[in-house]
């Protein structure tokens, strides 16, 4: 029993640590081994303005001092490094256009340790930042973030996904969907394209992204006339998922949401297969990535959706030259996390140049971060400033910090992510 | 209501058979080997690797991860245990609980902790009977059961070595005297397990697909209890505790709680400690002083 209680506060603090992360947390493994084969199409190799550059001509010059605190090493090392390769690829690409703006780029590890973290952003402050594309994780955001609050730097995370992450500040802002955003948009998009009415709902009840993704799903799905016959639970040792399935096949439901990550859900899946239940299955971004699963088998995952910002094999330009660079560059197909880096990147640099356009032409070197900050803020907040990313066309932000694109939802064909 | 019966009885025997690891080593070296769960863990990649890398046949790759795993046994037991034959059992149950957290993390640095999706192994279809589906993971595995528990039944009791462990369990100072040789007999009740625990690693693995160095901490917690629950050290009784454990977990799963199940399995533990101290199949035994 010494050992269970061990093992258990061990979890616990595991959980606590790394639960907060939601959204993209995990997913990092997403398309790793998926999009290799698509690389090839990238022959198509002409210069790559890639989606988010509707930058004109670039009326902003001078030298940005762009800061990016993430977990580089460590436990959580996969996500940082990956997306620390994407925002170095958009900052050598915004670069290489020579449109008078340099950006100096400075990368800071927090071994994704809250504290860590901090002493991360102080070390930028003392390099005189003037924005920071961080954190990649969501506890040492939200440390950082009433630091940067503070001090009025501006913030971009990726990928910290909570909700807590962006509350009460009006300086940080998200790339990734929050985690509640996630809920609604599955709902809605279930309804508008009548994939069921009757919906089963299995749910880590033990992990914040997981629940907060099931609150939202529920009351959007109630709103618009789903019916969910079924809602069972799990945690995070759970590996036995029979009498979930059993219940939500008794229930007769045709469309089992599962906003999980992908290692239970593969788990669910191969359930599903041995009792014979064939219904829907639609997941979140958690679920991508259930095809990097080392030896899993495909055929269980065909038919089954998930709303994803980033799928790494997608056809459309900006995405495989994407793929091509960062495979280049590190060796590895990029995660969602990377694209969210690139995107945040090339947010801050579409909003100076949206700026530059309405008031004409500024040279940023001198600039402090709090000048930054508020030319930031009122651009990207601003009704008519959007950007087309990797993770989503006509990304808009409203003054609390969330983005609001619409989702992209991909269906798994011939062990392959197609979109829809 | 039948098919959760049989859900529980197929997660039971999982339990079971990872019981009877749990009681086997008890049993003889009386020593609670918490390494268990992780060497089935090991058992697992083993023959996950055999097949999926080196492309050999299932049967083989069973067999390697068996030999692989018995030799894990006897070596651990080697390293960590036998110095420690004459300290106090604390220092060997956290001893055994270092081996644990050794193996788990050489496991994460060999392997990583992404999951990897273990084949079926033991994949012959599915029997239909109406509404109700068994695969045949949850036949094979109650039969290995009950096969193994026969089996270590007989060889305890028949054979000269099966006694011998008996008689090093009662005294290893009397069986040492009467010219058994100790060492020997404990290390191969720890070949015995671990071989147990590779098997054990292959139906876990071919039930619940999924191979994270965690893998066996859970289920070899909840088989521990297991072997508790039917009286530890008793062999048919850490099988019926296994499947009594496996019952229970999926009943108050399906009609009290997903979340509390666990707490409810281990509630149950503590009811039957407090009424019947040496569980179920347990025997009392007095200690002369």
């Amino acid at each position: 029993m010494k050992k269970k209680l061990l093992s258990l506060l061990l979890t616990g603090a595991m959980v606590l640590s790394l639960a907060a992360c939601g959204a993209t947390a995990e997913s990092d493994q997403a398309a790793n081994d998926s999009a290799a084969a698509e690389t090839e199409t990238a022959e198509t190799e002409e210069e790559t303005e890639t989606a988010a550059t509707d930058s004109a001509d670039g009326a902003v010059t001078g030298t940005l001092k762009l800061g990016f605190i993430g977990p580089i090493t460590g436990a959580a090392g996969q996500y940082g490094s990956l997306a620390n390769y994407g925002a170095q690829i958009a900052v050598e690409e915004l670069n290489a256009l020579g449109t008078g703006l340099t950006i100096e780029y400075q990368p800071e590890d927090d071994v994704h340790d809250a504290e860590t973290s901090v002493n991360a952003y102080n070390t930028l402050k003392d390099w005189n930042v003037q924005a920071i594309v961080g954190c990649v994780t969501t506890t040492p955001c939200i440390a950082v973030a009433s630091e940067a609050y503070s001090d009025r730097v501006f913030m971009l995370t990726p990928s910290a996904s909570s909700p807590k992450v962006t509350a009460d500040r009006d300086n940080v802002y998200q790339v990734c969907f929050s985690d509640p955003n996630q809920g609604s948009k599955s709902a809605e998009y279930i309804s508008e394209n009548n994939l069921a009415t009757k919906v089963a709902i299995i749910y880590n009840n033990a992990d914040a992204y997981s629940t907060g993704i099931y609150q939202t799903f529920v009351s959007e799905a109630e709103a618009r006339g789903l019916e969910v016959v079924s809602t069972t639970t799990f945690t995070d040792d759970t590996t036995d998922f029979s009498v979930q399935v059993t219940d939500a096949k008794n229930a007769g439901a045709e469309l089992v949401f599962l906003p999980i990550y992908y290692q239970p859900a593969s788990l669910i899946l191969s359930e599903m297969d041995k009792q014979g239940y064939e219904a829907t299955v639609f997941g979140v971004d958690g679920m991508d990535g259930i095809l990097g699963i080392e030896g899993f088998d495909t055929s269980l995952a065909e038919g089954v959706m998930l709303l994803t910002p980033f799928a790494a094999d997608a056809t459309d330009d900006a995405t495989v030259s994407f793929v091509k660079k960062f495979n280049e560059k590190a060796g590895e197909t990029p995660s969602q996390f990377a694209a969210d880096a690139y995107d945040a990147v090339y947010t801050i640099v579409d909003a100076l140049n949206a700026y530059a356009a309405k008031n004409g032409a500024f040279d940023v070197t001198d600039l402090s971060a709090e000048e930054l900050c508020d030319i930031l803020i009122n651009t990207i907040s601003s009704d008519d400033f959007s950007v087309d990313g990797l993770t989503g066309a006509g990304m808009k932000w409203n003054a609390s910090g969330e983005v609001n694109k619409s989702p992209k939802a991909v269906i798994i064909k011939d062990g392959v992510y197609v979109g829809m | 209501m039948l098919s959760y019966l049989i859900n529980g009885i197929s997660l039971g025997s999982v339990y079971a058979i990872i019981a009877l690891g749990y009681t086997m080593v008890y049993g003889i070296a009386k020593m609670l080997n918490f390494a268990h769960g992780d060497v089935i863990m090991v058992g697992g990649y083993m023959a996950y690797i055999t097949s999926s890398y080196l492309g050999l046949p299932y049967g083989v790759a069973i067999l390697i991860s068996i030999a692989v795993c018995t030799l894990l046994g006897i070596f651990i037991e080697k390293l960590a245990y036998k110095p420690l034959r004459s300290a106090t059992s604390l220092a060997v149950l956290i001893t055994a609980i270092g081996v644990s957290y050794f193996l788990q993390n050489a496991a994460l640095l060999i392997w990583s902790s992404n999951p990897k999706a273990f084949p079926n192994m033991v994949n012959f279809g599915t029997l239909e009977l109406g509404n109700i589906r068994i695969t045949s993971a949850s036949i094979i595995t109650f039969l290995s059961c009950v096969v193994i528990m026969v089996a270590l039944t007989l060889f305890t009791n028949k054979t000269k070595m099966g006694k011998a462990m008996k008689a090093v369990s009662e005294d290893k100072g009397a069986a040492q005297l009467m010219g058994i040789n100790v060492n020997a007999t404990i290390s191969l009740t720890f070949a015995i397990g671990s071989g147990l625990a590779a098997i054990a690693g292959v139906l876990l693995c071919s039930s619940y697909p999924n191979l994270t160095p965690t893998t066996g901490s859970m289920p070899g917690i909840k088989a521990f209890t297991a072997a508790v629950f039917g009286g530890i050290g008793s062999i048919p009784g850490a099988m019926l505790g296994g499947i009594i454990l496996g019952i229970i977990e999926i009943l108050s799963k399906a009609y009290i709680s997903t979340e509390l199940s666990d707490a409810i399995v281990f509630a149950v533990l503590i009811v039957i400690l407090i009424v019947k101290p040496t569980g179920l199949l347990g025997k009392k035994v007095t200690e002369k002083v």
